[in-house]
């Protein structure tokens, strides 16, 4: 990292207590613009509670998470959103009662803040040609374009995760945060997935932070890895370096050095 | 010191009453997940009983008390686990409040109907006698009310914390709160447990009864709600977990109640205010202060995904030929009511009709709420009482007329809305139904009564505030106002329904983690649906008072704000449509029942028949209504389209036979509708009940 080029994300010295235990501490890890970076770690090892703190559903005790520079801690989840941090979830969240072209169209109008009340009353908030063309392009990429007007209700895991994904990349975020987006693919779905992820950082220059149990996945998608074990950062470089690290090998595989 | 004893030592009676319903419910939510609303009607019940035994058959008291508390009290426990809520363990927290509500609602009137609704004087005392003074406490005599009271009550709260901290069963019960499906995957046979704390629960409920029962001259089941409110505020207190907590609550509030009765004023407006407005004051105060609230009616079973989809609407599910007819018939239906109306029909049913479309409208605030923010408000009434009680003072005092009087009066509801919006903006499920029928009760007991007119009595309407002859009983005006007044409403409820704000809302009811996550600011989104739901109750509210003309605090009371939330689930709170066949539906079947003997029940059947179709919620959330016109418009098409896929299997599964060559399709629960072409029916659908 240069030092003329400040990092699109910084976390610095985060650290996250629940009840006594200490799910992160002392947190720090920087994302460039469109570097894509793996964090990978055993399960508890505090890449979800990271996650939810850069996000904003949970507030660190100590320790800063800026984006461009600007502060980002003392804002609220949904303004983050809107600087353009998207993020999928470990454990599923979708809307039930709608289809997936819906939920496309809730990121889009969420992430332009155009929902007015006054326009809804006045019936001006059909859906534009422009977001017509959005959602369907998007459909296409992650290649659920079939699945449209299904309800997601109707849909398994691993379609859902997609949808997720889909709705987390219309938004059009500088940030995208996969919280192990393969888990419920298979193999072949997940090198598809793999290859659009790919694909999505080359073309739009999105930065991304993958956590993945998927290490096949990771080594193939990121340019850099973090590796993450009971709250702290163990290692980080490229997945080639950090895999052949002791520590990593011991935490991680559970194989002594 | 002595003054205050002498105010205290009433109290405490009230205060161990309070202390078992208080400790029930936390017992109950801790073994079952189950705030149980319908706690009071169990206490009401047993009371009810105990005192007919007593007094119309003569029984005697030790035989009544076993008959209904002993056996009375566990046995309606345990129907309620068996045939209700063991059903819905799994299901969302507003399903089982609204289950619990419609119990709430429904029991008093069962009764009412069975027993007919001559009032209950005089309910008996179990243990000790009321009249004899055993002994005297700073100079307040000590009769058998209190002994009884004390005594039973310590009795039964030592017994229980001993169950619960040292018993295997307790154990158990405090395991099946996190998650029935876990403990049972554990080994322990969960329904014995959950079924054992709703005996337990029964029996608490039945002696609260009976217990509180002697304090009154005359059993009403109003009496029965307060203390149930006396008793939410003392478990919220003890974040619905410690019982010594719940107990040392009640105890306390009932004491605080007759101290602060006797050191106010007799005269003065808040001796009565605060007296009636304690328990509320306690609850608000319990749910604005403690974060530990906050999680309350938010689904944390972890295994609440496992749970089936919502069913798409009826609408959704039409084919297109089908849609067509429907809406023809519809028009065709309005055109015949509007002509009807002006023509032919006779005052008393177009009273009923007009009375069925100001209904409608306060319906309609229903539907944004709950149907679109899937909140349960419980002071709808109260919303539309604002409107109402608002337009009236500005009639009465600067002469505005009605109509005008009517939009500040919805737009002053829309403000008690939002201040309520601003109240909960943390709370969903319980917490918030629990703030709003708070609200409600405050309005009753302390803002209303200070509305009415002098007498105490409701505010008549004076023609000369209404424009255009709206008054006159043989004029077609109040109809027509009524017709164009709901018909914007509807438009307004649609144009947000399909806007950017609908979206929002159904984003949020799905995943609020979800919502916010992709920039949806879920404050203002909550306070909005708040207010446009005031906004609509309190123009509903207005028209409603123009069309009974007179705004009467009976029709805005919170029972029946909870009438209205048990008459909206029953045929749909997600619809529009839902709305204004609750609208109807209430009014004529009231109407219906005037040709019926009037000892029947009356109009404590309209709320039975409603009520029963509440307790279907937890299976078809959607309405059953609703749930019946889905089953009837599929059975229809499988008549009229030959139906083809048979190897389709019995799941019917919506991802087999998905979609077809190009072209996007409509898939919906195993029918899959081809954009343009005809409909493919691969299976009926399967209940989620």
């Amino acid at each position: 990292m240069g030092e003329d080029s400040a990092p699109l994300l910084s976390v610095v010295e985060v650290s996250k207590t629940f009840g006594g235990i200490a799910a992160v501490s002392g947190v720090s890890l920087t994302v460039n613009a469109g570097e894509s970076i793996g964090l990978v770690g055993p399960n508890g090892a505090g890449k979800t509670t990271l996650f939810n703190c850069i996000c904003g559903q949970l507030r660190p005790e100590n320790g800063r998470v800026e984006l461009e520079g600007s502060d980002l801690l003392g804002l609220p989840t949904f303004k983050r959103a809107r600087m353009g941090i998207s993020r999928t979830y470990q454990r599923i969240e979708v809307f039930p009662d709608m289809t997936v072209w819906d939920h496309l169209m809730v990121a889009v109008r969420a992430r332009a803040c155009t929902g007015r009340l006054w326009k809804d009353l006045l019936n001006r908030s059909s859906v534009t040609d422009e977001e017509h063309e959005r959602v369907a392009s998007v459909l296409d990429l992650v290649g659920i374009a079939d699945r449209a007007q299904t309800p997601v209700s109707a849909l398994g895991l691993g379609l859902c995760r997609l949808v997720e994904l889909a709705r987390a990349l219309v938004s059009e975020p500088v940030l995208l945060l996969a919280d192990e987006p393969s888990s419920g693919l298979d193999v072949h779905e997940t090198r598809e997935l793999a290859q659009v992820l790919r694909k999505l950082q080359r073309e739009r220059g999105m930065a991304m932070l993958l956590v993945e149990h998927d290490l096949g996945m990771v080594g193939e998608v990121v340019d850099r890895t973090v590796v993450m074990n009971l709250g702290v950062v163990i290692a980080d470089g490229t997945f080639d370096e950090v895999m052949s690290d002791a520590n990593v090998r011991h935490a991680y595989l559970g194989v002594s050095a | 010191m002595e003054h205050f004893l002498g105010f205290a030592i009433p109290g405490v009676p009230y205060g161990c009453t309070y202390a078992i319903v208080a400790v029930g419910l936390v017992l109950t939510y801790q073994a079952t997940g189950v705030f149980n609303f319908a706690y009071g009607a169990q206490a009401y019940t047993s009371a009810f009983l105990f005192t007919w035994m007593v007094q119309n058959e003569g029984l005697p008291v030790w035989l009544s008390f076993v008959l209904s508390v002993v056996v009375l009290g566990p046995g309606l426990g345990l129907a309620f686990d068996r045939f209700l809520f063991r059903h819905i363990a799994n299901t969302n927290t507003t399903a089982k409040l609204v289950t619990g509500i419609a119990l709430f609602v429904g029991i008093p009137s069962v009764l009412a109907v069975i027993f007919g609704s001559a009032n209950q004087y005089n309910p008996p005392s179990i243990l000790f006698n009321p009249d004899t003074v055993y002994f005297r406490v700073a100079g307040t005599p000590i009769n058998g009310i209190y002994v009884t009271t004390v005594v039973l009550t310590v009795v039964i709260l030592v017994a229980l914390v001993a169950l619960m901290r040292f018993t295997n069963l307790g154990l158990q019960m405090r395991g099946a709160v996190e998650s029935r499906r876990l403990i049972q995957l554990d080994g322990v046979n969960a329904s014995r447990v959950v079924a054992s704390a709703w005996a337990i629960s029964g029996l608490m409920a039945g002696l609260a009864g009976v217990l509180l029962a002697p304090q009154y001259a005359q059993l009403q089941s109003s009496d029965y709600a307060a203390l149930m409110v006396a008793a939410f505020a003392a478990a919220a207190w003890a974040l619905l977990r410690s019982m010594p907590i719940a107990a040392l609550v009640g105890i306390l509030m009932g004491v605080a109640s007759t101290v602060l009765a006797g050191y106010l004023p007799a005269s003065s407006v808040w001796s009565s205010a605060s007296l009636t407005s304690l328990p509320f004051i306690v609850l608000i105060a319990a749910l604005l202060l403690l974060p530990g609230l906050r999680s309350l009616g938010r689904d944390k079973d972890p295994l609440s995904s496992v749970d089936p989809p919502t069913p798409p609407s009826v609408a959704a599910l039409r084919a297109p030929q089908i849609d067509r007819i429907v809406r023809v018939g519809w028009y065709v239906i309005l055109a015949g009511f509007v002509v009807s109306m002006l023509t032919w029909l006779p005052t008393t049913w177009e009273n009923v009709f007009n009375a069925g479309l100001v209904y409608s409208i306060v319906f309609l605030s229903i539907t944004l709420i709950t149907g679109m923010g899937g909140q349960l408000s419980l002071a709808q009434a109260t919303l539309a009482g604002v409107g109402a009680y608002t337009a009236a003072q500005l009639a009465n005092h600067f002469g505005l007329g009605l109509l005008l009087g009517g939009l500040v009066g919805a737009v002053a509801a829309a403000a008690v809305a939002t201040v309520l919006a601003f109240a909960s903006v943390r709370l969903r499920g319980l917490g918030l139904a629990l703030l709003t029928i708070a609200a409600a009760l405050f309005f009753d007991n302390t803002v209303f009564p200070q509305l009415n007119s002098s007498n105490g009595q409701s505010v008549g309407i004076e023609p000369k505030w209404v424009p255009f002859g709206i008054l006159h009983p043989n004029g077609h005006a109040f109809f027509i106002t009524a017709m164009i007044v709901l018909l914007v409403c509807i438009a307004g409820v649609q144009l947000v329904r399909r806007g950017t704000t609908g979206r929002f809302l159904g984003a949020m009811r799905g995943s609020e983690t979800a919502a916010a996550g992709l920039g949806i600011n879920l404050t203002w989104q909550h306070i909005v649906v708040f207010a446009l739901s005031g906004l609509v109750a309190g123009i509903g509210g207005t028209m409603l008072s123009i069309q009974q003309q007179q705004v009467n605090p009976a029709l805005f009371s919170y029972q029946i704000s909870l009438v209205f939330v048990v008459v909206v689930v029953t045929t749909g709170a997600n619809t529009v449509e839902g709305a204004l066949q609750a609208g109807f539906g209430f009014v004529i079947l009231q109407q219906l029942l005037t040709y019926v003997p009037s000892r029947l029940g009356g109009n404590s059947l309209v709320v039975v028949f409603f009520a029963f179709g509440a307790l279907t919620y937890a299976a078809h959330p959607e309405g059953i209504l609703e749930y019946q016109k889905r089953r009837w418009t599929l059975a229809t098409q499988n008549l009229i389209f030959r139906p083809v896929d048979h190897g389709a299997g019995p799941s019917g599964g919506p991802l087999l036979g998905a979609v077809g060559g190009g072209g996007p399709a409509a898939m919906v629960n195993g029918t899959s509708l081809e954009a343009g072409g005809s409909p493919v029916v691969t299976d009926k659908v399967t209940d989620h009940g």
